[in-house]
Formats: structure tokens, sequence, C-alpha cells
């Protein structure tokens, strides 16, 4: 099995806060981190790999800091890291940032699975693997909550949709989005540490790819964000006190007022 | 290079507004002025931060190609044994509302096994022309049929605007579908206008956990395409007397080749809605301490037509499953009111529940951070309370 896992570089948004006199987000001092659904992306990758033998190769598009996570990820026990940085990749929507991974995923063939986080914690918009699929022509599951089986070049996923579960089987190649509930990342291995510390990135940019500047980055892209506002900041309602009994009349009054369908 | 980031120089002031704009904290003060790195992914949150226009982003080569021809809005219709989804109800009332300023005709795609009286519900509920795939071979949902239809039927009706729900199935859908179609498309919008002038969709969503709201245009392709969150727009009454011209089209053989199968599926809590649909969240914390107690939940969820929701830490202890997590690292939901017991409010939590209409909280702790930012906070014993207040409902329900 050779296994590409692509991940994102994002701001811990848990740490984002607003500054309520100006009503701009506070992003001074808030760390990167690897994508979390990234990283049950790759413990899957990690397990089959474990399983079936093979090997995991973690990708990533982003600034050169972005090898960071790539680091974390071949301290976990990925045994190869592709960053793909590029001043022309900057300004990418999800077109042009699956259209770019996809490029990487084929020059690095022949590759069985393509894993990745069901969105980015970021962006929120869980684009980016069904983007891939449809440039590589590849079958793609996303929201999967388990992968069941990897047999005879074929995989089998539970989905987990609106109202249920379904258990999907596709051929490989294919790209797999995952969610939290598939496994639990492991630690950083001492070894893995160790071989994170003096590995050597490898790094593509648009030419070492074949791409052409209209393909990616700013250019590539067609959308482009107009306006950014911070929402209305909520501040802190009404504080009730009392007992269980007045406590449940006055929720009542506002459950059954406000939509309790009466 | 396509694109750059400018700050010019003369203009800048130092004041630092840019710096905290950025999403990516690209921006520092250097000197007095705003200075950027490598960090800036060109998204420009600064260049309209800045009062004084001393950032600019310069983009060329970006070229309006293909774009005539096209116009009205097409949704994509989910439905579900025959019965059409309520998301796609919500959908034909935006397409309407755009459809005042954009002037083409509102346009529906049903592909289903089971046409039944869908084309009928989608005409009443604000369709022009309803456009049917009706094929044995196309019930349950499968990505690459539903793909190659929906890619043809677009290139084929050159819709302007093309509009799905943000559920499972158009968060499948759309991204492959516009990859293809090398188009835009913006995903799990919360707000939609059409801007006549450009021509342009401005499609709104949350993003950095709802933290920040993005306003996305999709200028020099077409169709314009963009997912909806469900509850968020309004669905028009049923008008019986609006008859929509109806277009049956066959799918070609070979649009109906999947390389992914469908074995089987598994319904969880069957007729209780998932909660990225539910209109009435009750979710659970830590403080409700035994899976047991979320029957406490269930019976007021199952009073208001709710479904139960949960923090990650109840989720982690094993106390109800995934599918249930509300939060970073779980779904995103925005009910009309959203009853948060026994739950903290970190902020893992709140960026999954903070855009609900109502948010109420019921816990012991009165200095939990959920108290900041809900709607009503009740300070008490959810075991006493939430007792009481089923009581209570059923009082009232057994009196009115």
């Amino acid at each position: 099995m050779r296994i590409v896992v692509a991940m994102k570089q994002v701001p811990d948004t848990a740490e984002v806060r607003i500054d309520p006199e100006r009503n701009t987000l506070v992003r001074d001092g808030v760390p990167s981190i690897m994508n979390p659904f990234d990283a049950y992306a790759l413990e899957e990758g990690l397990r089959w790999k474990d399983a079936l033998g093979g090997e995991v190769i973690a990708l990533t598009m982003g600034p050169p800091q972005a090898e960071a996570i790539l680091r974390e990820a071949v301290s976990m026990g990925a045994d190869q890291a592709v960053l793909l940085s590029d001043r022309a990749f900057a300004g990418a929507d999800t077109w042009a940032t699956s259209h770019t991974l996809a490029a990487a995923v084929a020059k690095l063939a022949p590759v069985d699975l393509v894993l990745t986080g069901k969105q980015a914690i970021d962006g929120d918009t869980a684009q980016t693997g069904p983007g891939m699929a449809a440039t590589l022509d590849w079958p793609q599951l996303t929201f999967v909550g388990r992968v069941l089986g990897i047999e005879g070049g074929r995989i089998r996923v539970e989905r987990y949709v609106e109202g249920g579960v379904e258990t999907l089987d596709s051929s490989l190649p294919a790209v797999v989005t995952v969610l939290k509930d598939a496994n639990t990342p492991r630690m950083p291995s001492l070894r893995g540490k160790m071989k994170a510390r003096s590995l050597q990135v490898t790094v593509w940019t648009a030419a070492d790819l074949g791409l052409p500047q209209s393909e990616t980055g700013l250019e590539g892209s067609p959308t482009r964000v107009v306006r950014i506002a911070t929402p209305e900041s909520r501040s802190g309602g009404e504080i009730h006190r009392g007992s269980p009994e007045e406590l449940a009349a006055i929720l009542a009054d506002i459950l059954l007022g406000e939509g309790g369908g009466e | 290079m396509s694109a750059r980031l400018e700050i010019r120089t003369d203009v800048c002031t130092g004041c630092g507004l840019c710096t905290s704009a950025c999403p990516f904290g690209a921006l520092s003060l250097v000197d007095g002025t705003a200075s950027v790195s490598d960090a800036c992914t060109l998204c420009g949150a600064c260049e309209s931060s800045c009062p004084f226009g001393a950032i600019l982003i310069r983009r060329t080569g970006t070229v309006a190609e293909g774009i005539s021809g096209y116009s009205g809005t097409m949704v994509i219709a989910e439905s579900r044994e025959g019965a059409i989804d309520h998301s796609t109800l919500e959908l034909l009332g935006a397409a309407r509302a755009i459809a005042e300023a954009e002037g083409g005709p509102v346009s529906a795609l049903l592909i289903t096994s089971v046409a039944g009286d869908g084309p009928k519900v989608l005409s009443e509920h604000g369709a022009d022309v309803v456009v049917v795939v009706e094929d044995p071979a196309l019930g349950h949902y499968l990505t690459e049929p539903r793909a190659a239809i929906t890619r043809r039927i677009i290139t084929e009706r050159k819709p302007a605007i093309v509009l799905a729900a943000a559920t499972t199935t158009g968060r499948d859908l759309m991204p492959r579908v516009a990859k293809l179609l090398n188009t835009g498309l913006t995903a799990d919008c919360t707000s939609l206008s059409f801007d006549p002038g450009k021509g342009c969709l401005l499609q709104t969503r949350p993003a950095f956990g709802g933290n920040i709201m993005a306003t996305i245009v999709c200028e020099g392709t077409r169709p314009q395409m963009a997912t909806v969150r469900p509850r968020v727009m309004k669905a028009l009454d049923p008008d019986p007397s609006r008859t929509a011209e109806i277009v049956r089209i066959a799918p070609e053989p070979g649009e109906l080749v999947s390389r992914v199968r469908l074995e089987g599926f598994r319904v969880l809590d069957e007729g209780i809605a998932d909660i990225a649909e539910a209109s009435v969240i009750v979710s659970g914390g830590r403080g409700m301490k035994t899976p047991e107690n979320f029957s406490l939940l269930s019976e007021i969820a199952g009073l208001l037509g709710g479904s139960v929701g949960a923090s990650r830490a109840a989720v982690d202890s094993g106390w109800i499953p995934y599918p249930h997590q509300v939060g970073q690292t779980g779904k995103t939901v925005q009910p009309r009111t959203y009853l948060a017991c026994g739950i903290s409010g970190a902020v893992q939590h709140r960026v999954g529940m903070q855009s609900s209409d109502t948010i109420i909280a019921v816990n012991r702790d009165e200095t939990a951070p959920i108290f900041q930012f809900c709607s009503e906070g009740f300070v008490g014993d959810l075991f006493e309370i939430l007792p009481a207040l089923a009581k209570e409902i059923r009082r009232r329900r057994g009196s009115a």
C-alpha cells in the first residue's frame, strides 16, 4: 500500500479570540497546529500501513513553516514528507488547492489511497478531498467514520450521513475523508522524533508539478474573498437563579414561546 | 506573479488594525508601518480592514471568460424515499429572492428513483422549471452517477447560479461537480444576495469556527456554486397555483456507472432529525455524569420535537455516539434553540453552536464560560431542573 495523507497547517482556532473593543480577530501568539481531522487521517493511514505493509507519505501545501506538521507526521510514523511551497500557490481557494494537491498525488504515482481530514478547522469547507478525487478521476468516500477493510484492491468504509450510516465498498485508488470517530491518533515515538529531526522534506514548486500559473494560487482560484467581518459578538444574557420549579417555569416560557411546537 | 500584496508606506499610519484583522498572522508593524510575511495567503482580510486604503492586493490576469449565456438559479433537490427534503424547499425560497435581482428563472434538478409528487412540491415552493432525471438505478445517493448527471445538466442548461444544501450529500456532490466544471464553489453559506451591478452572487459564510464571516464571489467563471447551511434560509409557503414546466431527461448509460457500491444502510435514531438539521437541540456535557442521564435530555428533546446533542467530553466518555457531537471536531449546528445542559462552553464547543438563534444554558457552576455568551442562563442542578421542566411542559400541554 502506498498511502498519501493530505494535511493542512491551521491556526488553532480554539485560541483565536475576538477583541471586544475593536471587534477584530486577535491572532497574536495563536499557535499553528496540524488540522485535527488530518491527524485522524494520518492515524488511519499508519494503521493500514502497519497491517498491510507499504508506506505513508505526508503531503501539504503551504508556506515554508508548514513543514512543521510534516515533521510531526513523520514523528508519528509517516515515511516521507512532501511540501508544496511556492509564492505562486498563495491565495488558493479550494479549486486551486485540490488541483495542486492532485498534481502532487499524480507525481507520487503509483498511489493506492489518499486520506485526508473531513475538513480543515480554519476554512471548514470539506471541499478539497472531493476536489482532489475529481481531478484524479478517482472515486471519493467522504465523511468516513470507519475504514472496515482494505483487500484485493478494494476498500470498505462506513460513511456517516444524516440519519444513518452507509456501508460502502469502492475500488482503489480512491480519496477518503475521515471523521474523528475513525480512531485515536498515536503519540509520536522516540524513534519517530529522531527521524523527524533529521528528515529531508521534499519541496516541490509549481514548476516541479508542471502546473501553469493560471491553475494555481490566486490566479487559479475561481472564488475570491471580498469582505471579512466579525459577527456580532454574543454577550451573556440574563442569568436566572431560584428553585428548580421556578427555573423550570421560566425555561418552559422560553422554550414553548420560541418554538416549543405548540 | 499573478497577485501580490502591496503596502503603501506613504499612506500607512501604523495604526495596526490590519495586524489584528489578518487571520493568518502575516502582518506586523515594522518601523511604524505594516509589513507582510510569507504566511500571507492573499485572502484580502486586511485590504478591507485598512481605513486609509494603504493595503492593496494587485490582481492581474483574472479574465472573465465564458460567463455570458448563463442565467437563472438552479437548485439541486434532495429527496428521501420520494419526499423532498425541507432543506431543498429552503433553497427554493433563497433562489426566488435571488431571482428578483438576477432576473433569470428558478429551476430545480431532481435526480431520483421515484419522482412521485416531487415535481409538484418543487413547483409549489418556487421552481419555474423542474428537471427530472428518474431511473430505478438512482435510488440511494452515490457520488459518481449524481456528479456525472448534474454536471451534464448544468452544462446543457447553463444556470448562472447553482445551490445545494450543505448536507453530507450536497457537500459530497458539489465540490466534485465544481472541480469538473472548473468553477467556484462556496461552502456552507449562511447568507446569499445578488449584486446586479457586478452580476455576482455575494456568498457569506462563517469561517474560523464562526469567529469571522467571509463574503465570497465567483467573478470570472459560471455557474457560481454554493452549498447553503440547512435551517438558515426560509422556505416559501406552498402556492398550489404555481405550475412549473417539467422537463424529463433520461440518464445516459455511462452516467450510471459507479465504482462505489452501497452494501447497506443502518438507520440511527429513527424518526429523529440529525442534529445538523434539527430546529431544537438539547445537548449534554460532562455535567451529565452518566450515559443513563442522557434519557433526561431525550425526554425534553422529545417533548420539544428536537434532537439530542453532546459535547466532546460526553462523546469521548462513551456516553453517546459521535454523530451527536457538536463542536470543532464534531458538527456545526445552527438550531433555533440550543439548550446546553452541564456544558461548560469551552471554545471548541462554542465554535460548533454559537450561531444558534437562542442559546440556553443550565449549569451548576455559575463561573462556567457558557454563561458569558448564552442568551439565557440557569444556575442550578440540572438533575432537579430538567425533571421539573419535563413536568412543567407536560402540565402546560395538558391544560392547553
